[in-house]
């Protein structure tokens, strides 16, 4: 059987036989363990130089040339493994709710076998479908099992979502409809390959459709409202898995149907406003951060600010900033898996995620202040932490773009601002370390249990992904290069 | 050789069979219900032996059997097998509104008249003739009659039934007028004489035959629930007894569309005619995606809900009809009434036997029907989704296909109208869902058991949305026959 259909069908059996009755959290556990012990397999026989492997392919509307076509390149291999990696952590830090046990995990192993089918789809057009799966799940995840506002946040996601998901679904129609009749197809490989000999010449306003659908999915400023909302609404997991791995789907397509198809022709005139739109990211929301007073908002926000770095090196169009972006998708998605990792737990233990009404909890729970640091320092861009290393290349891919002019153009200007960013993170995630962990202790807090065997092992888990591609950010870059560099 | 229409016949002679048992037999009658839907689904199987004729084949001008004519009468025979069954699940309640002379009065009228609209229903989408449009619609509409209004001690279906009856006449008055000025201009009242002749009418008659077309559209605007002719919708669906509604809001439905199709036929591919006719279409279209859309989001009521959904979704088809000139149009269309049949007719189902117990069908009726029915609650939620058009369901693909054709002819305002209209969809769609699954159950409220038929009919029907949902070819197939 194809590795890469058992990779979708795991989570989705798993999801069945607990909708059925079987015991939840253990059939999902070991569903998660059993889908991230395949991917290391698929990692292992990985041929870095062989484009698209493990492929399958089975016809399903010929007419339109749509067909059910699996495979991974480098970079589908990188986002494989950041999805399975973090379903098993949310997967195993999950506490089982009161009710409903069995809908709670089937929800989360449905957002994980979209994440997984929509990054090893070739096909586009199942790549968008697997995508939408996660749509309802994270619906009813965030208003059965959420906290504060729920269901308002529910709303908000699922329709400003639904929405999003729509535009860029006319964007795809149109990328479509740009190919000569005869020759049209979905598969991400065709489209790369008319595009480089000429018989895919899309008009621009495909390509802004395009930009604009995957920018609301991934939050770009101003379409960001929906997101802190959600993820300081719902559940750690699901938190976890959707800021975390899904929503690096809409940067994921960027990369495989933007950039390799569209010309400058086409993208340079766009240029200056969507430099201007990924500042809002890194300013206005890094500025926004600073003024929350919630942890999980806070955090909900900085995600949507780190956003703004991706953008940026997806929009430089140089190889070093797609990899760096691409290296981000990864670091990113671990980082922020770890913090509202930890953040659910520290709502379990005290209720609130009020700054106000925490203080000096390192001294109550010193191995819990440790990790939320370590997670904390890595979100900030630390030095060798793979974040530092995206944020680098990114910044490098930026300030290498764009017309040579006299004095600086556009690219290095945009850069040269958005490094400011680092500063700004750098500030709320401090202050929000120390209003939460420093301090003088507070007596209501006294009794604070130190954090589980089992929250550890997975954010530590987390912690160390990330220093091993933060020392070493060649293993993930031999990956995503070639697929990059296109031929 | 068997003529052309044996398979309208033999439906015909089904219920004339029908009426005689239940008048002559003193057998339960539910049987007669069962018989329907065995020897309808007998007829539905001998359409497989019957294929696609072409024109010249059958000497009868006003007769086709195209691909969209075989396709659409198998559509309308399990339509009606399943309102049948449906109908069967239903008579305990009908039984209460209908007065009792003699045990089970009534109801071997309300089993044997859905079998008379099929048979309405699938001449109607053959006819190539005005007169047979005519004719066929008003069997189908006065069998319509009887049925929404047959509840006769429950004033929400008399009430309905009186409305519908008033709105059906007048907009029957609109077609025959809309007939006569178009045979007036043209000379023909069958099709294929009309698409003769537009290309030569003299520009001083254009806009009498735009008139003419106009009022036709009233008619079928009408029948296929488009703004503004939606009036009677919403409280006829909830009056009427809910297998009627299903029937109507499918079945009335897609015979409608198919007719608007082959009364448009010469009229769009006509240059001189095409683009006000498009025109028109494009703004019925665009006013009934927004008001079937907006005015659901604020439905309390599930019949109601869905009924405004039902005007929504005519919207979608209405913007496919508005893409005609894109080669995928007619198939989106006919793969979407697919759909759609299948996804509604399982909402129905899941409503009918949560009013049985519950006794109402408010949206807050449904409160935590995840605990109280499982099964029901996972169908409905299918369901719900797939009208939302969700990606592995069959609504996805019904909404890319006519989106993928509105973009094809360029109809670029219908398709962002539409980027709004489906994100309202998933409010009002969802809003069920919410009810089902985040709210408690009401004290009073009981655990509903469901018959293991009633389960198989459920799992068909999730499955057949599911799998088509992924791999549409069967129906694509049929639609354009290879």
């Amino acid at each position: 059987m194809n590795l890469l259909l058992a990779s979708i069908l795991i989570p989705v059996l798993a999801a069945i036989l607990v909708i059925a009755g079987f015991n939840a959290r253990r059939t999902a556990i070991f569903a998660a363990v059993l889908n991230f012990l395949l991917t290391l397999v698929i990692v292992s026989q990985f041929k870095l130089d062989g484009g698209y492997q493990f492929l399958l392919s089975v016809p399903a509307v010929p007419a339109l040339g749509i067909k059910f076509s699996l495979g991974v390149d480098g970079l589908g291999v990188a986002m494989l493994f950041l999805s399975t990696a973090v379903t098993l952590a949310a997967i195993a830090i999950a506490r089982p709710p009161k009710a409903n046990v069995s809908w709670f995990y089937a929800s989360l192993l449905f957002i994980s076998a979209g994440a997984v089918g929509a990054f090893v789809s070739v096909d586009a057009f199942f790549y968008y479908m697997f995508h939408e799966l996660a749509l309802v799940p994270t619906f009813l995840l965030i208003g059965i099992w959420g906290s504060g506002d729920r269901q308002t946040a529910a709303w908000k996601i699922t329709v400003y979502l639904a929405f999003g998901s729509f535009v860029l679904l006319v964007g795809l129609i149109g990328l479509y409809l740009s190919l000569p009749v005869g020759s049209r197809t979905w598969d991400f490989r065709e489209l790369a390959q008319a595009a480089r000999i000429g018989t895919l010449a899309p008009a621009p306003w495909v390509y802004i459709t395009l930009f604009l659908g995957f920018g609301i999915l991934v939050s770009l400023f101003p379409f960001h409202t929906w997101a802190p909302q959600a993820y300081a609404s719902a559940p750690a997991p699901a938190a976890m898995l959707h800021a975390g791995v899904l929503k690096k789907f809409g940067l994921y397509g960027l990369l495989r149907l933007v950039t390799p198809i569209f010309p400058p022709a086409i993208t340079e005139p766009f240029n200056n406003l969507l430099l201007v739109l990924l500042l809002g990211n890194i300013l206005y929301v890094g500025l926004v951060t600073i003024s929350q007073r919630k942890l999980d908002l806070m955090l909900g926000y900085s995600s949507v600010m780190h956003m703004g770095y991706i953008f940026l090196g997806i929009l430089s169009w140089t190889t070093i900033g797609l990899a760096g972006a691409a290296l981000m998708l990864v670091a990113h998605g671990l980082s922020i898996a770890a913090l509202f990792a930890l953040s659910g737990e520290l709502r379990e233990r005290t209720g609130t995620l009020k700054f106000s009404e925490l203080g000096g909890l390192a001294r109550t729970m010193p191995k819990f202040g440790l990790l939320f640091g370590f997670a904390a320092m890595a979100s900030v861009g630390l030095p060798g932490f793979a974040n530092f290393a995206g944020e680098l290349m990114v910044f490098f891919g930026g300030f290498s773009a764009g017309k040579p002019v006299v004095g600086l153009n556009n690219f290095q200007i945009a850069t040269a601002i958005a490094v400011w960013g680092v500063v700004i993170s750098a500030v709320y995630m401090l202050r929000a370390y120390r209003r939460v962990f420093f301090g003088p202790p507070l007596e209501r807090w006294k009794d604070l249990p130190e954090i589980s065997t089992h929250a550890k092992v997975c954010v530590v888990g987390l912690l160390i992904l990330l220093l091993i591609f933060g020392f070493a950010p060649q293993l993930l870059v031999k990956f995503v290069l070639p697929a990059i560099v296109q031929p | 050789m068997i003529v052309p229409y044996a398979l309208e016949i033999s439906v015909v002679c089904v219920g004339i069979f029908l009426l005689m048992v239940d008048a002559f037999l003193k057998t339960d009658k539910t049987t007669i219900a069962w018989t329907g839907v065995v020897v309808l689904l007998a007829i539905f199987g001998l359409t497989f032996a019957l294929g696609p004729m072409p024109k010249g084949v059958i000497p009868e001008a006003f007769y086709v059997l195209d691909p969209t004519a075989l396709f659409f009468k198998r559509f309308l025979l399990l339509a009606t097998v399943l309102t049948l069954i449906l109908s069967i699940d239903y008579s305990p309640v009908y039984q209460k509104f209908v007065p009792a002379a003699v045990p089970q009065a009534g109801l071997g009228e309300f089993f044997t008249l859905p079998v008379f609209a099929c048979a309405g229903m699938m001449f109607m989408v053959s006819a190539n003739d005005f007169i047979m449009i005519f004719v066929a619609l008003e069997l189908v509409t006065i069998t319509f009659y009887v049925l929404v209004a047959s509840m006769r001690k429950n004033q929400g279906s008399l009430e309905a039934g009186v409305k519908y009856l008033i709105l059906g006449a007048l907009s029957t008055g609109f077609l025959v007028y809309g007939i006569t000025w178009l045979y007036g201009i043209t000379g023909y009242t069958s099709l294929d004489g009309i698409q003769s002749v537009l290309p030569r009418v003299p520009e001083q008659y254009q806009p009498s035959v735009l008139f003419g077309l106009g009022l036709v559209l009233v008619a079928l605007g009408f029948k296929v629930a488009a703004v503004p002719f939606q009036f009677w919708v919403p409280d006829v669906y909830q009056g009427a007894p809910t297998p009627v509604t299903a029937y109507l809001s499918v079945a009335s439905k897609a015979a409608g569309f198919v007719v608007l199709l082959r009364v448009l036929e010469p009229f769009v591919t006509t240059p001189t005619f095409q683009v006000k006719v498009f025109g028109i279409l494009t703004i019925l279209a665009a006013v009934t995606l927004i008001l079937g859309n907006l005015a659901a989001m604020s439905q309390q009521n599930l019949k109601r809900l869905l009924a405004y959904s039902s005007i929504a979704h005519a919207g979608y088809l209405l913007v496919a009809v508005a893409s005609l000139s894109a080669p995928g149009a007619k198939v989106a269309i006919g793969f979407y009434l697919g759909g759609y049949l299948l996804m509604t007719f399982l909402a129905f189902l899941v409503l009918l036997n949560v009013a049985k117990v519950s006794g109402g069908d408010d949206i807050r009726d449904f409160n935590g029907l995840g605990k109280r029915s499982p099964v029901l609650a996972l169908a409905l939620l299918i369901s719900m989704l797939s009208l939302a058009g969700l990606p592995f369901t069959i609504g996805f693909l019904g909404k890319f296909f006519i989106f993928e054709a509105a973009l094809a002819s360029g109809q670029y305002v219908l398709v962002v109208l539409g980027a709004i209209t489906v994100a309202c969809g998933f409010y009002y769609y969802l809003k069920v869902v919410m009810a089902m699954y985040w709210q408690p159950p009401a004290p009073s409220a009981t655990n509903i058991q469901v018959s293991p038929f009633g389960q198989f009919l459920i799992a068909l029907l999730v499955l057949a949305i599911i799998i088509f949902g992924i791999f549409p070819q069967p129906i694509l197939g049929a639609l354009t026959h290879l």
